[in-house]
């Protein structure tokens, strides 16, 4: 599938900042699920520089705006060729083993509620099927929090998403790391963007699942808000140890303004031709 | 175990086999000859000049009255240069093993694949920082100042109490308990020939040049970044800069443009190759670690991983000073340099493992019980020292988190002989000293801190439990 991103985040400060820096983390993953025809990421205005691939595969970079800042934006046009892999993630190149994600953060830390989802889930499969104990995971997780927008924040964690019983799919993918950890399969938090059309129901332009490491197949995603793998219809920019770590936008802004976002994210099949 | 430090079970270092050992003599005369009144003056004396510099501190982070006094002890504990060449072989050979495991754990990890070590211990450490996975620092040095905890127990026997890969401090006390000795007792430095310290500014200038960046072409500007004047070892970073002749900064006075970070200075920004930093991993950067760290440079760990830029000690360097790996270095001396390890460890029970607790909650009257994580003689148990009730609420502290601690059997740690209000008395000592690790270099200046329990008796030296500081002295050969 040929897929076309126009993403455009806007930024408002008032009263204007001192000066903004921000994280970078939206360059698609270098991998077999997907090929980059052509990509663009953009900020008015600012530095940009010490760029970098890190130790889990993504590209980051920095940008950097001097005072007074009123408005950042930052604009991300590309397009993309997908291919379904059947949710494995292949090809990406890293560095860090998988046992180095089995510590949960502060919003992927288990409860008692989470670890007997967990337990349940997994109840009569064997331990040696991960796979299968991954499948189930997320079924549960699917089953026990509703697509519901608007009833978390940010900062809720898969606890408190768990307890509410809704959330979007940050709180899916936190939820579902937290289960993985409780029975020992590392566990981490992707971020990308999702093609749908309407009769798809629940879904987010902007969005984030997890991907689970299984032995042999390596690390295989799971969305739990639409109740499966990623397919042709995903692109993956970065990963991380929950939201805050995998943000493909992480900034600081030195000063006492009030912050406003504005996120627009179109994703569209390509009008242009496929090349063979 | 810890009974009188007078009993013949505790290594006396100035008076043990017959008469004074040969590292001593040259003190016997001073010590002995040396009327009480001269004695309480120069003790004053020193006091005054301690708090006259304003180092008031306290050591590695003990926390407790900022501006209290350590207590000085001016009789200095001293090896022999044949003593000192084992303890400079033994510590060069762990500082170059911890450095190599850090190398190791964040590229391809062959310890572990190895079996050595169990990857839990590694990857599932607080310590380890995914973010710096597969990133090497200039020289592949993570670990720049490596602060190693020794403790002696006879002639020829020195055991590593602990590793400290992050930022060591007290080394301020090393170059001050000199200077301040050499100054109140100059004639003891005519007669004997005493192996100098302070070379150790120069000598760290250097480490830290040494790994700047490669995009760094002209000569490399280092700075130390302290959390401020507020930290209880503040005192230590200005003296380090000043001695250094490099510029000691706050988060405030840098900043991230472009590939590089930038001082503010008065002239304009100046590009900083080198940061050796004495703030912690969670506050360099709120941009990759805690997102509400003040004190952090935003942008910082994007120039590091980008090679614009070297922290001093590496982010992530902790991993290898962690007491649950501790019990390991001596596999990484064997592994990574094919050499059996100068130094010994303490033999050390991890409660994490059923069998280890279960003798350790037996024997909790004989063993020293330490928190994995902590530091500085807090949350720690010494069994010998004490009461049935303290130990009976540290043994349910351990059956509830065991993974949480380790216990040593209690050492009969070496005396040194102390000036006391009734007299110079024996009290027991410890030892860190300071090797530094840069690109193709490793050096070890002839000395260390040398801390002192001045409780008769007691075998915690830590400041916040009672005890000092004293010179140390290597004697050349």
């Amino acid at each position: 599938m040929r897929l076309r991103v126009d993403h455009e985040s806007t930024y408002r400060f008032d009263p204007p900042m001192r000066g903004v820096v921000q994280s970078l983390r939206l360059t698609p993953t270098l991998c077999e699920n997907q090929q980059v025809a052509d990509w663009a990421i953009s900020v008015e205005g600012a530095t940009m520089g010490a760029g970098f691939r890190d130790g889990a595969g993504d590209w980051i970079e920095t940008a950097m705006l001097l005072g007074p800042v009123d408005t950042v934006t930052i604009r991300v046009e590309g397009e993309i060729e997908t291919f379904d892999r059947g949710g494995i993630l292949k090809g990406n190149r890293e560095k860090i083993p998988p046992e180095a994600y089995l510590r949960p953060t502060r919003v992927t830390k288990p409860d008692r509620a989470l670890r007997e989802l967990a337990e349940t889930a997994v109840e009569g499969i064997d331990p040696a099927a991960i796979l299968d104990r991954a499948h189930a995971l997320s079924h549960a997780v699917e089953q026990a929090i509703a697509y519901t927008p608007g009833q978390t924040a940010e900062s809720t964690s898969a606890a408190e998403a768990l307890a509410l019983g809704k959330g979007v799919c940050q709180d899916h993918a936190h939820a579902l790391i937290a289960a993985a950890l409780c029975v020992g399969i590392p566990a981490r938090y992707v971020t990308g963007y999702l093609f749908s059309t309407e009769e798809d129901g629940a879904q987010e332009a902007s969005h984030a699942w997890a991907e689970l490491a299984i032995p042999i197949l390596g690390w295989v995603g799971f969305d739990p808000s639409n109740g499966t793998c990623p397919d042709e219809r995903y692109i993956r920019l970065g990963s991380g140890g929950d939201a805050t770590e995998a943000a493909p936008i992480r900034g600081i802004a030195n000063g006492a303004g009030e912050e406003n976002l504005d996120v627009k994210v179109v994703v569209k099949e390509s009008q242009s031709q496929h090349q063979q | 175990m810890a009974g009188n430090s007078n009993t013949p079970n505790y290594f006396n270092e100035m008076f043990s086999g017959d008469g004074v050992r040969p590292p001593y003599r040259g003190l016997e005369s001073w010590s002995n000859d040396m009327p009480l009144e001269l004695r309480s003056l120069k003790q004053s004396e020193a006091e005054a000049l301690f708090r006259r510099i304003g180092i008031t501190f306290a050591v590695y982070g003990e926390g407790g009255d900022p501006d209290r006094l350590i207590p000085f002890d001016m009789f200095p504990r001293v090896f022999s240069g044949e003593e000192w060449r084992k303890l400079d072989r033994g510590v060069k050979q762990r500082a170059r093993a911890l450095n190599a495991f850090l190398c190791d754990v964040y590229n391809r990890g062959e310890i572990v694949r190895a079996g050595k070590i169990p990857g839990h211990l590694v990857y599932s450490n607080e310590a380890y920082e995914r973010a710096v996975a597969g990133f090497r620092p200039p020289g592949n040095v993570y670990s720049h100042i490596v602060g190693i905890d020794l403790v002696r127990t006879g002639p020829d026997e020195f055991f590593v109490l602990e590793d400290n890969c992050r930022t060591p401090s007290g080394v301020s006390y090393m170059l001050e308990n000199r200077e301040i000795m050499m100054r109140m007792f100059p004639q003891l430095f005519r007669e004997n020939r005493i192996a100098p310290v302070e070379n150790y500014p120069r000598l760290l200038r250097r480490t830290l040049g040494s790994v700047a960046p490669l995009k760094c072409e002209d000569e490399p500007r280092v700075v130390i970044l302290t959390p401020g004047h507020y930290n209880s070892a503040y005192y230590e970073h200005s003296f380090l800069a000043d001695m250094m002749g490099v510029e000691l900064v706050e988060a405030a006075d840098l900043f991230v443009e472009g590939d590089f970070v930038w001082m503010r200075t008065t002239e304009g920004p100046r590009r900083v190759d080198v940061i050796y930093r004495r703030i912690d991993d969670a506050f360099l950067d709120p941009l990759c670690f805690r997102p509400d760290s003040m004190l952090g440079i935003p942008g910082l760990m994007n120039v590091y991983r980008s090679g614009g830029v070297t922290i001093a000690s590496a982010p992530g360097a902790g991993v290898a000073d962690d007491k649950a790996i501790y019990t390991f270095v001596p596999e990484m001396i064997r592994f990574y340099l094919g050499e059996e390890p100068i130094l010994n460890n303490v033999p050390t029970w991890q409660c994490a493992r059923e069998d280890d607790c279960g003798y350790v909650l037996a024997n909790l009257k004989d063993l020293v019980v330490k928190e994995v994580h902590g530091s500085g003689g807090y949350g720690m148990l010494v069994g010998p020292c004490s009461t049935k009730e303290q130990i009976a609420a540290f043994a349910d502290k351990i059956r509830e988190n065991p993974g949480n601690y380790i216990a040593q059997p209690t050492l009969a740690l070496s005396t040194c002989p102390t000036f006391t209000k009734e007299g110079i008395a024996p009290r027991h000592v410890d030892l860190r000293p300071y090797c530094l690790v840069g690109d193709g270099m490793i050096e070890l200046v002839p000395g260390g801190l040398t801390r002192v329990a001045l409780t008769e008796g007691s075998l915690v030296v830590n400041s916040s439990q009672g005890g000092g500081v004293k010179d140390t002295w290597v004697m050349a050969e």
